[in-house]
């Protein structure tokens, strides 16, 4: 695929900061202010342009932006998936614009709505009882880790430790600590899975949780899930599952068969909200029954064909001021909606047919298999980082780089299901003729994007994070 | 009804050519799963076309009654111009995803760059992140920070008795896994209780915390004296504020705010039934400390300038356990349609919408106590966009008939209502008026 990003420059800059087009200072002067000048602040200086200005200036910088409807965009961990427009609009229905403090009887439609997709997500994940709060996939750990601390609390065991596998996710690391936790990383097996014997020597009276993905960071299922779920159990501790890599699993496997106890849907991935830029998304979390009494407060149930909000019984509190990211779960239950059984199972029958079919296309050396949605390639010898610029520069966004560390040089893709052949085929293209090119092409890369490689060791050396930075800079 | 996802474009020939390239006979033999937890069963969910689906969900949303909100108390619902709602929805911008590939996002980059110089402008703080979750979790994390940094060695963190119960909440979740207790101080009409606050902050003393304006509505009218308590005790000062009151009030840097923290999408966003955008701004002393994304401006090869996430050493993907913040996925398309509010409204906009928030508040309370049962504000002090009003009857019989006419409001006491007005309802002043003629 030929390709030049659209590139709109001027001198040292490409399009112009809001406030070097026009910024203007407002004074407020006491004649015309409501209060007295004391309470005021003495002048507000912003960007000063019109609607047409403005709306060039967006769309130009829409531009010179990246998104999945551009392209493929296989992102390893993160599920790029299509994300349907029609939902969208249902999300833009003026009838769910409510603000969170209105009285349960006068929103009894919204409320119905996430009612029935805890009851979606119940199902999907093989779990008893569901709270939507958690704003993202990070919060819904926390949120879990705190539902876990507060049953071992309930239950007169002071637990301190979290069990975390080498491989997993830096924001699971983060969210045990937060919680309170001192964090035991857990060495991976030569296959990238869990080594039972490190388990073994890891677990004790002092765990209170395991935290696992499966499929795991390269995509292999945790084929000894059950045996790890009864050694949790056997020292008391409880296992949590990581929903980042649900999209796999769909209709096939249900965390909650598996002896996962607690567990968080990543709904900006598996099931398909926009990722915006980097959010909002929404990390609802499923228990088994005997942590349903923990679980954030409000959620929803229903009585006698009424919708209520109501507080379990041992609840942890809150994780969100309200009750997390509702446009993006209005997005999620329609997409799941949309789907039914058979579109979820086809979804995730279509993502690891692409990934096992982009695999075979390359001339890559992929150490970890049979893997599923996902898997690691490894660049070799030469720098992933590299080999990823230079993929810029055929038209396709590239994949994860550098993670999980223990593949060296590690590319981690997945192509999700909404690639077809063709645009695969495109994609391996650009991953074999980026590694064939030589090292100056790819030092050299990328050159087709708006931007060329960008010195981020001198952007951090240095930072200048506003407008009024760069100024004080004389830019 | 096709078979399988519509989102899944491969026809049955493509399938079949593509398993044969595998070598595999069929899908189901590419999973790796064990039998014993393999999952047969169903959902039970059904599939839906699209518009089967949007008439589905219409009608379930016409369920919730159409009500004129005059709510607020954190969650406050400006009109949004059709330009946000038009640009924010291009695929290039709601279709991507954090820019760990900067050179092909630089759109993005420039957006949150901008959207962090508009708080900088605000806040006159020099450093704001390009989002949390919402207010709470940003109250939270500037806890979080107050524990890490080295000026500070309390543990004390101090909250206004009137704090939103949601923010307390997650601000108690937030600090349980530190040495980090909250306790509250006196509120006095409607105001901090300086005297009372005074007293109670130590040199144990982690974070102060107040609110301008206050939960209640209340501007707060000794915020330099809250500043130089924190000052003096060597504790952080953490102001509560949100994105249209900066606009108007007292600028936080000038007020001795070492952590501005809100709500910013009382721009940008409709009511959302809580959707937040956690605004973050610190000072520079702090910039290791700050959780969450940074977009500096830096060099590209071609020797122009570019943005790029930067600082990312404090985060989850590199420092794991010892990182500055959990977070990750945040609020970023929400800080876009913010930005982009924000420079719709411009300078002369934004002052104008904030002063109407202190005027329309005001006659809406001037006349409400012009009613027999009803004085309003109940706090003696300056207003932003609500107040609280005192009812003889009990609040909650008051609301609940209100509801019956087709308006909202908060009940926050046995006599006490919480009225919230915007250009969203300001036109329909005159009819709650009446409505609560018609039901005192
Ligand atoms: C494996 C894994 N776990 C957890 C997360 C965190 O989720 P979020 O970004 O929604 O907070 C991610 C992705 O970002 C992930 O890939």
């Amino acid at each position: 695929m030929d390709y030049d990003q659209a590139r709109y420059s001027r001198d040292d800059q490409y399009e112009p900061l809001l406030a070097e087009k026009n910024a203007t200072r407002v004074e407020i002067d006491e004649e015309d202010s409501p209060l007295p000048d004391e309470l005021t602040r003495d002048a507000v200086e912003l960007p000063d342009l019109s609607e047409p200005e403005l709306a060039r200036h967006y769309t130009r910088l829409s531009q010179m932006n990246w998104g999945v409807e551009s392209g493929p965009y296989p992102l390893g961990s993160c599920t790029m998936k299509y994300n349907p427009s029609f939902t969208e609009d249902v999300a833009a229905d003026p009838n769910a614009a409510v603000h969170p403090d209105r009285s349960a009887r006068s929103v009894q439609g919204s409320l119905e709505l996430l009612y029935d997709l805890q009851d979606y997500l119940a199902r999907i994940g093989g779990m008893d009882a569901v709270t939507l709060q958690p704003p993202a996939g990070a919060a819904g750990e926390f949120a879990g880790i705190l539902v876990a601390k507060a049953y071992h609390e309930a239950n007169g065991n002071d637990r301190s430790e979290v069990v975390i596998p080498a491989s997993a996710h830096g924001t699971n690391f983060a969210s045990a600590a937060m919680a309170g936790y001192d964090v035991v990383e857990l060495p991976s097996d030569e296959d990238g899975r869990v080594d039972v014997d490190a388990l073994e020597a890891a677990l004790s009276e002092d765990t209170a949780a395991l935290m696992l993905t499966n499929p795991n960071t390269v995509g292999l299922f945790e084929r000894d899930i059950v045996d790890i779920a009864e050694m949790v159990h056997d020292v008391g501790g409880l296992l949590y599952y990581d929903g980042a890599n649900l999209n796999a699993l769909l209709g096939r496997g249900r965390p909650g068969d598996m002896g996962f106890d607690i567990m968080h849907y990543n709904v900006h991935k598996t099931f398909a909200t926009p990722h915006g830029g980097g959010g909002p998304g929404a990390g609802p979390v499923g228990v088994v029954e005997e942590l349903a009494p923990y679980l954030p407060s409000p959620r929803v149930r229903e009585r006698g064909g009424n919708y209520e909000l109501f507080d379990p019984e041992e609840s942890i509190g809150k994780v969100h001021g309200y009750q997390g990211n509702w446009l993006v779960l209005v997005k999620a239950y329609a997409y799941i909606a949309r789907l039914g059984d058979e579109g979820l199972a086809d979804s995730s029958a279509k993502a690891v047919l692409n990934a096992n079919y982009l695999a075979s296309q390359l001339d890559y050396e992929v150490p970890y298999e049979p893997f599923h949605h996902e898997f690691a390639a490894t660049a070799g010898d030469r720098d992933a980082a590299d080999v990823a610029k230079r993929m810029l520069d055929y038209g396709v966004h590239p994949p994860t780089t550098k993670w999980p560390e223990f593949v060296p040089e590690a590319m981690l893709t997945e192509p999700t299901e909404v690639e077809n052949r063709d645009s695969l085929d495109d994609l391996a293209h650009a991953f074999n003729a980026a590694m064939a090119d030589s090292d100056e092409e790819l030092a050299n890369a990328p050159s087709k994007t708006t931007a060329r490689r960008i010195d981020q060791v001198s952007a951090a050396r240095e930072p200048r994070l506003s407008w009024r930075a760069l100024d004080a800079d004389g830019e | 009804m096709t078979r399988g996802s519509p989102y899944a474009p491969h026809t049955d020939a493509e399938t079949a050519a593509m398993l044969d390239a595998v070598g595999a006979d069929d899908e189901e033999s590419l999973f790796d799963i064990p039998e014993d937890v393999r999952f047969d069963g169903e959902f039970g969910i059904e599939a839906r076309g699209e518009r089967e689906l949007r008439t589905e969900l219409s009608d379930t949303f016409a369920r919730n009654r159409r009500l004129t909100e005059f709510l607020g108390r954190g969650h406050h619902g400006h009109y949004v111009p059709s330009l946000v709602d038009d640009i924010s929805r291009r695929s290039e911008f709601l279709t991507s995803y954090t820019q760990y590939q900067p050179e092909i996002t630089q759109g993005f980059l420039q957006v949150l760059f901008e959207y962090q110089s508009m708080l900088v402008e605000l806040t006159g703080l020099p450093v704001a992140n390009c989002s949390m979750y919402d207010a709470a979790t940003a109250l939270a994390e500037a806890a979080r920070l107050s524990n890490r940094v080295r000026r500070v060695s309390g543990t004390r963190v101090l909250v206004p008795e009137t704090l939103h119960a949601g923010k307390r909440s997650v601000l108690d979740n937030y600090v349980s896994g530190t040495a980090l207790t909250v306790e509250t101080y006196p509120m006095d009409d409607g105001n901090v209780d300086v005297d009372a606050l005074a007293e109670r902050v130590d040199q144990n003393t982690s974070m102060v915390y107040a609110e301008n304006p206050t939960v209640r509505g209340a501007i707060e009218e000794r915020l330099s004296e809250i500043g130089d308590i924190a000052d003096d005790a060597n504790t952080l000062f953490c102001l509560g504020t949100d994105i249209v009151a900066l606009g108007l009030l007292e600028e936080p840097a000038s007020v001795g705010a070492d952590v501005v923290v809100g709500e910013a999408d009382a721009l940008g966003m409709p009511t959302s039934y809580g959707m937040g955008l956690g605004l973050f701004a610190t000072r520079e002393e702090f910039l290791r400390q700050v959780p969450g994304r940074l977009v500096g401006a830096g060099e590209d090869a071609g020797g122009r300038r570019a943005y790029t996430l930067t600082l990312q050493t404090r985060e989850q993907h590199i420092r794991k356990e010892r990182a500055t913040s959990n977070i990750c996925t945040n609020q970023a398309w929400v800080a876009l349609r913010t930005a982009m509010h924000v420079a719709s409204l411009g300078p002369d906009g934004l002052v104008d919408l904030a002063k109407r928030c202190v005027t329309d508040a005001e006659s809406l309370a001037a006349e409400l106590s012009d009613l027999n049962g009803v004085q309003a504000p109940v706090h003696d002090r300056h207003h932003f966009r609500e107040f609280v009003a005192h009812t003889d009857q009990p609040a909650e019989a008051i609301a609940s008939d209100l509801e019956k006419e087709g308006f909202a409001v908060h009940v926050v006491g046995e006599h006490e209502l919480q009225v919230c007005v915007t250009d969203l309802n300001a036109s329909k002043t005159d009819e709650l008026v009446a409505a609560f003629e018609e039901v005192l």
